[in-house]
């Protein structure tokens, strides 16, 4: 009886926690379902689930219609403009990071205080001068432009820093008995014992990267640099009504990602158990 | 004290600071001055930008239009925070027990977190469809006939709503259940000797004492709030008839579409000023609600 009753139990949970994961994914499973049709096929009363026919036309037309971005190109675009901020972010507040945790300099933890304290500003408000500062440097409609306010991170320096923090004073010391400088050390201790939660912060960079849309959207006008979010508002503003080729350029989209996410899984849980992370 | 000594000392530091200190004021300390300079100018860009004191603010905080936008996104608040708060702290009481396929199904709450605004966005404007979305399909079927979503005024914020809430419900949700699993269970113990149900467990157990959580998923939800943009941008364009205006749309197309950069950069000053202001009030009040010793 008691066992009839723990396994009416474990069923029902899974009838639930399985009702509502379906529920989560069911947009994702419509969403295939409308790239998988013809365009003719697409609007049609009753919705069907499976397609009649099973057509790749909309996979073929995204990557090769003429009078928009192709998306191989979008996808090398993102991915390019992805690594890139990446490799930025880590590597000046890494840098920094370092600084305001070991070396001591005068006013040091004042000046860490006012970058803290820009994390209170709203990227909205940054974001105009941000814009006027890359036309004058004449890098509006560039990777380069797009990405170097990447060098200025206030939350990932804090995170970073926190970090380092706790790495044991001895590793330095011995470091400076064995006639090292700081950059022996930055090379030795801190970039290799730092390595998880550079995992972690270069997962959730290189997301945040992919996913963007609003800060693109203003620097890059030329059609061949837009990345994968532009080149599906450009289809949203095109071909609205394809939704075929619209859910065919989301899948399209979204595959790398979650390539990423299913390979540093682990590094994403950390990035959100060490909370703050910018949604 | 690891940077050795005199000249040497300075330029050791400097180089490790160089990048970000460049960074901070190039594209921080400098754009947040020269923000709030331009907000107080009349600029369209190409002529030289003039100064006219405080009439932005006056023009947007008379305007019908400015009032919409803050009704909108109010609108956007009352329904998203609590639909969300109580999804993701369900989200999280499923996932917090062993079974198999735990993290099959953790994968499964997450996939919306991994998608962009856009792509999502475009997918929930799909499934809303009037016509042919799963959405009123799924309603028909229970018998409701269901509204035109995006196309109707009354609909339009609550659909953008329902495609927030699944966004991000894996990922408050995740939060919740760090929050949950650092529960000392000997509470749990105690209260099942002393028969509570789950229900008064969960009300008198898991709730208080995940009240730190709760406190930072509502300060930060409502700073996020404040500041949606893909989702109106690409599920319904701010309309129908400036049904889903919002502030961050409103700056986006006052600064880059009609070239009014001392207008927009005020509408970001007011936006700054409320995120603080709620965000302060909240600190006030958190006393009341947040234990923060168990």
């Amino acid at each position: 009886m008691r066992r009839a009753i723990v396994a009416l139990r474990t069923v029902s949970f899974y009838l639930v926690i399985s009702a509502v994961a379906f529920g989560m994914i069911l947009p994702f499973l419509w969403m295939i379902s409308t790239s998988l049709k013809e365009h003719e096929a697409v609007m049609i009363l009753p919705i069907r689930w499976i397609p009649e026919r099973v057509s790749f036309q909309s996979y073929r037309d995204i990557f090769s219609i003429s009078t928009m971005v192709p998306f191989h190109r979008a996808a090398l675009n993102s991915l390019l403009v992805s690594i890139m901020a990446t490799f930025v972010t880590l590597a000046s507040t890494s840098m920094a990071a370092f600084a305001f945790a070991k070396l001591d300099f005068r006013n040091r933890d004042r000046l860490f205080l006012v970058f803290l304290a820009t994390m209170m500003v709203p990227g909205a408000v940054t974001m105009i001068p941000n814009y006027l500062v890359l036309r004058s440097l004449r890098l509006l409609n560039t990777f380069t432009g797009l990405v170097l306010p990447s060098i200025y991170n206030a939350w990932a320096l804090f995170l970073l820093r926190q970090n380092i923090k706790a790495i044991p004073e001895a590793y330095f010391e011995a470091v400076l008995v064995d006639g090292g400088t700081a950059f022996t050390m930055y090379r030795h201790i801190v970039l290799p014992l730092a390595k998880p939660i550079l995992a972690t912060l270069g997962v959730l960079t290189f997301m945040g990267t992919w996913n963007d849309y609003l800060w693109p959207l203003i620097v890059l006008s030329d059609p061949s640099k837009m990345t994968l979010t532009l080149a599906l508002n450009n289809l949203n503003a095109r071909w609205g009504e394809h939704w075929e080729m619209l859910m065919a350029g989301n899948l399209v989209s979204m595959v790398p990602i979650i390539i990423v996410y299913l390979a540093a899984q682990k590094y994403f849980e950390t990035g959100i158990t060490v909370g703050g992370l910018k949604a | 004290m690891y940077a050795g000594r005199g000249g040497r000392r300075a330029l050791t530091i400097a180089v490790f600071l160089l990048p970000t200190i460049v960074g901070f004021v190039l594209f921080s300390l400098t754009p947040i001055l020269r923000s709030l300079y331009l907000s107080f100018t009349s600029w369209d860009i190409l002529q030289p930008a003039e100064w006219v004191g405080t009439e932005n603010y006056r023009q947007l905080l008379t305007s019908d239009e400015f009032w919409r936008v803050m009704g909108n996104t109010a609108e956007y608040i009352v329904l998203y925070i609590p639909l969300m708060l109580v999804s993701s702290l369900a989200v999280a009481s499923l996932l917090n027990r062993r079974f198999r396929g735990v993290l099959v199904y953790k994968v499964l709450f997450f996939l919306p977190v991994l998608t962009s605004w856009v792509a999502g966005s475009l997918i929930w404007r799909w499934i809303l469809n009037y016509k042919y979305g799963i959405v009123n399909a799924l309603l028909g079927f229970v018998g409701i006939k269901g509204p035109a979503w995006l196309d109707d005024r009354l609909w339009a914020m609550p659909g953008i709503v329902l495609a927030s809430v699944w966004k991000d419900v894996g990922f408050f949700g995740l939060i919740f259940l760090g929050a949950i699993k650092g529960i000392n269970t000997d509470y749990y113990e105690a209260a099942a000797i002393d028969g509570a149900t789950p229900w008064q467990r969960f009300r008198h157990i898991t709730l208080p004492l995940v009240s730190p959580t709760t406190f930072f998923v509502l300060v930060t939800s409502i700073i996020n709030s404040f500041q949606v943009f893909a989702q109106v941008m690409i599920m319904t364009d701010a309309g129908p008839a400036g049904a889903t205006q919002v502030i961050i749309e409103r700056i986006y197309r006052y600064a880059f579409q009609f070239y009014k950069m001392g207008y927009a950069s005020a509408l970001s000053w007011i936006l700054f000023a409320m995120i603080f202001i709620v965000t302060y009030v909240q600190w006030q009040f958190q006393k009341r609600w947040v234990t923060y010793d168990a």
